[in-house]
């Protein structure tokens, strides 16, 4: 019967095996305390058995040698599992700098898929094996959590954010993809399956079945629908900031302070303007909250994106600089 | 020791009037604690027989028996049962009440009406959470993850949520009794450092309880105020943030888990040295251990949200508080273990459980070094493995440390002696069926299997399927000490007043003792668990 029941999970990405080392560190670890204490307790059990109903135990009360070596002893046994494990985590929190990037879309209960090239899918994810893919996530209701046990790796994915994560695949196979945090009724039916490609066959995938065209294209489309363009202009004479090679770079708020122009703080720019403005423009623009959906948002982001790549105009930069004279005022809410 | 020739005194604390009202309106902290040892055992048989049924469930990968709904109700009442309504009250309401103010040689706690008080916001509090369940139930998991709890489910958040708000007093209420009675109402003699070990603890929990109980009332209004107005404190689309919750929440619920395990390590404490009939080895470090992870475990809550988007120094930071939390808890594990080298050792049952705990706690807190390293956390958090991790602390711990201290000061309680042979076999029977059930769902968990999953793949039924196994034979150990133990009511042989020949204040007195604990006010003279001090009923 046991034929067929695992014990231990596949090991497919370059993350995995540096968790399991940690893994069984800690399982030698356990085992030697474990068997220890059990050790200890059974011989003095057996040793020491009351031999008269009248016995009484040695007049011991303690001992500060012992005390100390059992506190000290501990203490950096796990100051070492500390470190390690720290580590370990350091590399799975920082992607490396060339990633391919995929958006995550999680809702009770399905995963929802976008690659850059346009393609979508649902609770299936195709991947080049040997490449580091970044998984941008949110959730369009309740928090989520994107789990393949096989890479060693999990994230919540929360409503209002986007949340990284990333991974090397290792073997090309299919794995178990598993939503993690409860989410309602069919959370075990969140479900899905990460396919790990050769590269060929992931070209060969990825030219197969894209008719939408781009994440980008489709947010350049959505850019002009909602009238974007109307204040967003290239030209740097619009109300709004000049969206042209901004993506990465630094801005100056309102406030003082500086942001990094990343995923999130556009999204965050189209849900709540008013919250994070840049220097030098009024907070005018409308939410669109209820207008855009998630992935709506995130094509939207692509799309901002995408310009970076194009040359930076001089006038594009009212965000590094000082204000305009006559725009320092902002307007009150 | 046992003697042919005990008689049950004329007057004791049970005999000490008989109507339906003696009972009710009673302030005696004794009878108190029977009140309590009624209540926390009927809501642990709710909270396990919903157990048994997500166990059944779970013997088939599909889950054939009940349905989606079914199960997540399932799981979230078997939580909210067993840790708000069992595992948090059991041991300091039932054997703290029993046993404090014997302990220092008082007639009673320092306020008996408010500690009746405390036991009618708890009754109360648990009809809320039974009415919850009986009109439908509530499907968010015992933790109430916003904003599912507060937006999406459409089940009975807020009566839950209420029940939980009132029972917390009576734990507010509770500890308080306990540090103002173990601060005022010492016997002459009875200095701190002369208190039996189980003082301690509960002295550490009842802070525990004071200072953080308050914050999970906060907490579960917040989410009730939320469902009802929308205010949008945990909704993103207000500009709410979903992770505040989940801060508030282990805030409490993290110490919680100490409020749970640091009575059953105060039982343990006096199981071992009754057990050894030989002072607790250590006593001053595993006293201050205990003060320790009260004070330390209000730090660590950040390591349950590794994977909920928090930023990568404070997971470090929160990892190596865990770690610190780790060390009183291994402290007292080597003084309990060094505590047997040269002792009187017993095999009676107390001590199987005493052998029990500490075995099963120190698995418990040996994979508490697995998830609190940040790397292997992120594989593990969310899975079977933490399920198994922190049964182990609380089954294995708490539960063993409640039983045995159950079954040590039961001749005290009653009186009367239980079957041993019986209580053996049950403790074994507990042992067994408890290791069946929780070690596979270690390798589960690594495996990757996801908790609160109602399906499963097919490769995960054998592990599944002893899982399962073991719950029913856990389910049978936990049932029999309430057949033998009931019946010694009766039947039992008479305890007389020390039948362990244990030392310490509750075994000087008469079994059961009187209403007012002691004929005339104990002088101290001794320290704890001293087996050489010519002290009245000591063996020696």
């Amino acid at each position: 019967m046991w034929s067929g029941t695992p014990l231990f999970p596949e090991s497919a990405s370059t993350m995995a095996p540096r968790v399991d080392a940690l893994y069984f560190f800690l399982l030698a670890i356990a085992a030697f305390f474990s068997l220890l204490i059990a050790g200890l307790i059974v011989y003095f059990a057996v040793k020491f058995h009351r031999r008269s109903p009248d016995e009484v135990g040695a007049r011991i009360h303690g001992g500060l040698a012992l005390e100390i070596a059992w506190t000290v002893i501990p203490l950096m046994i796990v100051m070492v599992i500390f470190v390690w494990g720290a580590s370990v985590y350091y590399a799975m929190a920082r992607p490396p700098d060339e990633t391919l990037n995929i958006y995550v879309v999680g809702k009770q209960w399905m995963w929802k898929f976008q690659h850059l090239d346009g393609q979508r899918e649902i609770n299936e994810l195709h991947v080049p094996v040997g490449r580091a893919v970044k998984l941008i996530t949110t959730s369009e209701d309740v928090i989520h959590d994107f789990f393949v046990p096989a890479f060693r790796i999990k994230a919540d994915v929360v409503p209002g954010r986007y949340v990284n994560l990333w991974f090397n695949a290792t073997k090309p196979g299919r794995y178990r993809l598993e939503c993690a945090e409860y989410c309602g009724t069919r959370h075990s039916g969140m479900i899905g399956e990460v396919i790990v490609m050769d590269p060929s066959e992931y070209q060969t995938w990825l030219s197969g079945g894209s008719s939408e065209g781009s994440l980008a294209s489709a947010g350049a489309k959505l850019f002009q629908d909602l009238a974007c363009n109307t204040c967003h202009r290239p030209d740097a004479q619009g109300r709004g900031p000049v969206l042209d090679g901004l993506f990465g770079k630094t801005v100056q708020l309102q406030s003082g302070e500086t942001i990094t122009v990343d995923e999130a703080y556009i999204r965050q720019s189209i849900l709540h303007p008013t919250a994070q403005v840049a220097s030098g423009f009024q907070p005018i623009m409308p939410t669109f909250q209820g207008l855009v959906t998630e992935e709506q948002l995130l094509e939207l982001v692509e799309y901002v994106k995408s310009l970076a790549a194009r040359p930076e105009t001089p006038a594009a930069r009212p965000a590094t600089g000082g204000p305009a004279p006559g725009e320092a005022t902002p307007v009150k809410r | 020791m046992p003697s042919s020739t005990v008689l049950i005194p004329p007057r004791h604390y049970l005999n000490d009037g008989y109507g339906i009202k003696s009972w009710l309106l009673t302030r005696d902290h004794k009878r108190i604690a029977l009140l309590y040892l009624a209540s926390v055992t009927f809501f642990f048989f709710v909270g396990g027989a919903m157990a048994v049924l997500i166990r059944l469930d779970l013997a088939t990968p599909a889950g054939d028996l009940v349905t989606d709904e079914t199960y997540n109700k399932l799981f979230t009442m078997h939580g909210v049962m067993m840790v708000f309504f069992f595992l948090i009250p059991a041991i300091p309401s039932v054997l703290g009440n029993f046993l404090v103010p014997i302990m220092i040689g008082a007639k009673d706690l320092a306020f008996p009406k408010l500690n009746l008080f405390s036991w009618y916001i708890y009754v109360v509090g648990g009809l809320f959470t039974l009415y919850a369940l009986i009109t439908g139930g509530v499907d968010t998991g015992w933790t109430f993850y916003t904003p599912f709890s507060t937006v999406s489910s459409t089940t009975n958040v807020i009566p839950t949520a209420l029940g939980i708000f009132i029972t917390g007093f009576s734990s507010i209420l509770t500890g308080l009794n306990f540090i103002v009675t173990i601060h005022r109402m010492r016997a002459p003699g009875m200095t701190w450092f002369r208190m039996p070990l189980f003082l301690w603890s509960t002295y550490a929990t009842s802070l525990i309880n004071v200072l953080g109980t308050p914050v999970i009332a906060i907490t579960v209004l917040l989410v009730a105020a939320e469902r009802v107005f929308h205010f949008g404190f945990f909704d993103p689309r207000v500009g709410g943030d979903p992770v505040l919750f989940q801060h508030l929440f282990w805030f409490y619920s993290h110490p919680a888990v100490y409020i749970m395990v640091l009575p059953a390590m105060g039982v343990v404490s006096e199981l071992v040295a009754g057990g050894c009939r030989k002072p607790v080895f250590g006593y001053a470090f595993v006293a201050f251990a205990s003060l320790a992870i009260a004070v330390l475990g209000f730090l660590v809550w950040g390591h349950h949200l590794f994977v909920a988007g928090e930023s990568v120094y404070s997971a470090m930071i929160f990892s190596m508080l865990s770690y610190l939390v780790a060390i009183p808890s291994a402290i007292k594990v080597f003084n309990w273990t060094a505590t047997m080298y040269k002792g009187s050792v017993s095999w009676e049952t107390p001590m199987l459980y005493a052998y029990g705990f500490i075995g099963l706690f120190t698995i418990g807190g040996l994979t508490g070094l697995f998830v609190a390293a940040i790397a292997v956390d992120v594989h593990v958090t969310d899975t079977y493995f933490i399920i198994a991790h922190f049964h182990y602390i609380m089954v294995g711990g708490t539960i063993m440390g409640y039983l045995g201290g159950l079954h040590y000061w039961w001749p005290k309680i009653s009186g009367r002696l239980y079957n041993e042979g019986l209580a053996k076999l049950s403790a074994g029977i507990i042992f067994v069926g408890f290791n069946l059930t929780f070690f596979p769902q270690f390798v589960l968990g690594y495996l990757g299997m996801p908790r609160r999953y109602h399906a499963y793949p097919p490769d995960f039924q054998v592990l599944n399927v002893l899982s399962s196994a073991g719950a029913s034979i856990l389910g049978i150990g936990y049932l029999i000490p309430m057949f033998y133990l009931m019946w010694s009511l009766r039947y039992g042989r008479l305890a007389g007043s020390n039948p362990w020949g244990s030392v310490g204040l509750e075994w000087t007195t008469t079994s059961p003792p009187p209403t007012e604990n002691f004929a005339e006010t104990p002088i101290v003279t001794w320290d704890a668990y001293d087996y050489h001090a010519p002290v009245e009923g000591h063996v020696a």
